[in-house]
């Protein structure tokens, strides 16, 4: 890990610790601390989501297939096989690794950029599988009574156990992401990022870096899910569409798809932008995220992380 | 009413297949055509459908146009916001590197969807055949005429695309482009006017699509990624870059998914297609029609 890293990382764990003694003791903002745990789900995806795109230079659409498979295999195992809540999430992460490397290894092994087709379509079909089958998901009304997570007998039912609870898994994600960055697997996916062909030529092997990266962020994406499954305790199709995907794709970009930070910036923004600030649109607030994102990929490729470094030279300059 | 034979409501479900099939094929082609100039692919092909098909709304049922000034019309209006997407959002970001230029053209297809919705809403809409709504038998089987003029219409566009490509100097122009852009632009052929004529026509034949779809399937404001899908699933299962084999995946397509809608389960519809697009990557990514060799060569294929 570098130095810059490690000086953010602090700041960012100083912050988490601070924050819920801010908001719980203002009354209008106390309901803040939820909204923190869904940008802490939402932030694991997107930190994998990052590393493909920012360091693979790929694309997925599907992750929110990915998610929902974590979510409903949690969900469906702890309901009717009264399977242990961590048990349920092993066993997610590890359907759904196997599934990711099924459709990556062979769109990945192409040039280019079948993955973003492949996940997508693929994100469509389980879309459809929970909606169809009505036995094992409970169809379009999804179901209920998902019981909460235990931690060695220590019940973590109250919002301030689950905020430090799915924290604890991000910063993990990150400090694991940040050395995957660092290794030797990160060096050899940002030369492949510039120039496949070259990183290809000097012995780089291309797809095996590109697959390990989609597979590890499809493994985020359902921890993810069985740690919303637990926190929101209902399921239904509607949570895990092909919107849920490309809205993702946008934290990423958002923030700035070339550094992990940015991935957590854009879903920080986003999720509030979504749970809070965006009811007065209703329905339309689909237009202003296609306008950030169009806005944000024309004009500021780098995403927000980029301004940071311009506001410092003006700080510097006045 | 008669009892309809087996043989009868197969011969059904092969024409709706073909029907639908027709308009995967066309957005397969939309999508072969900006891939050919440009190697993006472009996110926003299906929302030229379902614009095509609410513009014709607007054309016929708000200003009460005659059926083929209505039509043409919305062509011209498509075919604008095309042009207008190429100049506003692809020409504008230079040195873009591919994955870039994808989110672009997903950005606006979220940006299109919303306008839709904010002016027609989120109800489906329709209006009437072009011919009648008497349906015509064929060996049993209940055709609607509308069936005919999206197979005319599918038709028209192979016949006058192969003409522009072969014939005309824009078409070669644009061949030359999409097998090397720079030299192209050495031979003075203005690429960036190429790309914006792609972009102009995918939208058009989008128009088509959609205007001709629409009485048949109805239409709202977020029926294009779907069609984006399956047309992309059309346009690698008959071999990205390959326009006729786009074209008979197209159909292939339409008519696995309507006999499997039929025969076997009418909710894994949608999944029918998108199952098929999975294998095709899986088994031959060069699609039916396309060569191994280019496939490997060029950047997306």
């Amino acid at each position: 890990m570098q130095k810059q890293d490690r000086n953010i990382l602090v700041g960012l764990v100083l912050f988490l610790a601070i924050f819920p003694v801010l908001v719980m003791n203002v009354g209008t903002v106390g309901h803040y601390l939820d909204v923190m745990i869904f940008v802490g789900i939402y932030a694991l995806i997107a930190m994998g989501l990052s590393l493909l795109m920012g360091y693979a230079g790929q694309i997925s659409l599907g992750h929110a297939a990915f998610f929902g498979l974590g979510a409903y295999t949690s969900g469906i195992l702890c309901v009717q096989l009264s399977l242990s809540p961590w048990l349920a999430m092993g066993a997610g992460a590890a359907l759904t690794a196997l599934i990711a490397y099924v459709v990556g290894v062979p769109s990945l092994k192409l040039k280019g950029h079948y993955l973003a087709m492949a996940t997508l379509g693929f994100g469509v079909i389980v879309h459809i599988f929970l909606n169809e089958e009505v036995a094992l998901t409970g169809g379009p009304s999804g179901f209920s009574d998902i019981p909460g997570l235990k931690l060695w007998g220590f019940s973590l039912d109250d919002e301030l156990r689950y905020y430090i609870l799915v924290w604890c898994f991000v910063l993990l994600a990150l400090i694991f992401s940040l050395n995957v960055i660092h290794s030797r697997i990160g060096r050899a996916l940002r030369s492949l990022h510039d120039s496949e062909v070259a990183a290809d030529a000097m012995g780089v092997e291309t797809s095996k870096f590109k697959i390990t990266i989609f597979v590890l962020s499809a493994i985020y994406a359902s921890i993810a899910g069985s740690l919303y499954t637990h926190y929101v305790g209902f399921l239904s199709p509607s949570s895990f569409d092909l919107f849920l995907s490309i809205k993702l794709v946008m934290m990423v970009v958002v923030g700035g798809m070339h550094t992990i930070w940015g991935a957590l910036v854009g879903t920080w923004l986003l999720t509030f932008l979504g749970n809070e600030w965006l009811h007065v649109f209703h329905d339309f607030d689909i237009l202003v995220y296609g306008g950030i994102l169009l806005g944000i990929v024309m004009f500021l490729p780098g995403g927000l992380v980029e301004l940071i470094p311009r506001l410092g030279r003006i700080l510097k300059r006045t | 009413m008669e009892k309809i034979s087996l043989a009868g409501q197969l011969i059904q479900y092969i024409f709706t297949g073909i029907t639908v099939g027709s308009i995967y094929a066309m957005v397969g082609l939309g999508f072969n055509i900006i891939y050919n100039v440009t190697e993006i692919i472009n996110f926003a092909q299906g929302e030229f459908v379902m614009l095509g098909g609410l513009f014709m709304v607007f054309c016929t049922a708000t200003l009460n146009l005659p059926l083929p000034v209505a039509f043409i019309l919305t062509i011209a209006l498509v075919t604008g916001v095309g042009a207008m997407m190429e100049r506003s959002t692809i020409n504008p970001v230079k040195n873009a590197t591919v994955l870039t230029m994808i989110i672009v053209t997903i950005a606006v297809s979220i940006v299109l969807k919303g306008m839709a919705m904010f002016a027609w809403g989120k109800d489906p809409y329709i209006y009437p055949p072009f011919s009648g709504s008497e349906p015509v038998f064929i060996f049993g089987a209940a055709v609607q005429t509308q069936t005919f003029w999206v197979l005319l219409m599918t038709a028209v566009v192979v016949v006058l695309l192969t003409l522009f490509f072969k014939r005309t100097r824009y078409g070669k122009a644009m061949l030359a482009c999409s097998d090397n852009p720079e030299a192209a632009r050495l031979m003075g052929i203005n690429v960036n006017l190429m790309v914006l004529i792609s972009f102009a026509l995918s939208a058009a034949i989008g128009a088509v699509a959609g205007a001709v779809i629409t009485p048949i399937s109805l239409m709202e404001y977020d029926r294009g990624a779907l069609l984006a899908l399956k047309g992309f699933g059309a346009a690698v299962l008959g071999g990205l870059g390959s326009f006729y084999g786009s074209v008979v995946a197209g159909i292939l397509m339409g008519i696995i998914e309507s006999l499997c809608a039929g025969l076997l389960s009418s909710g894994y519809k949608d999944a029918v297609a998108l199952i098929l697009l999975l294998l095709v990557l899986f088994i031959r990514p060069s699609g039916l029609f396309g060569s191994v060799e280019v496939s490997k060569i060029k950047k997306f294929g």
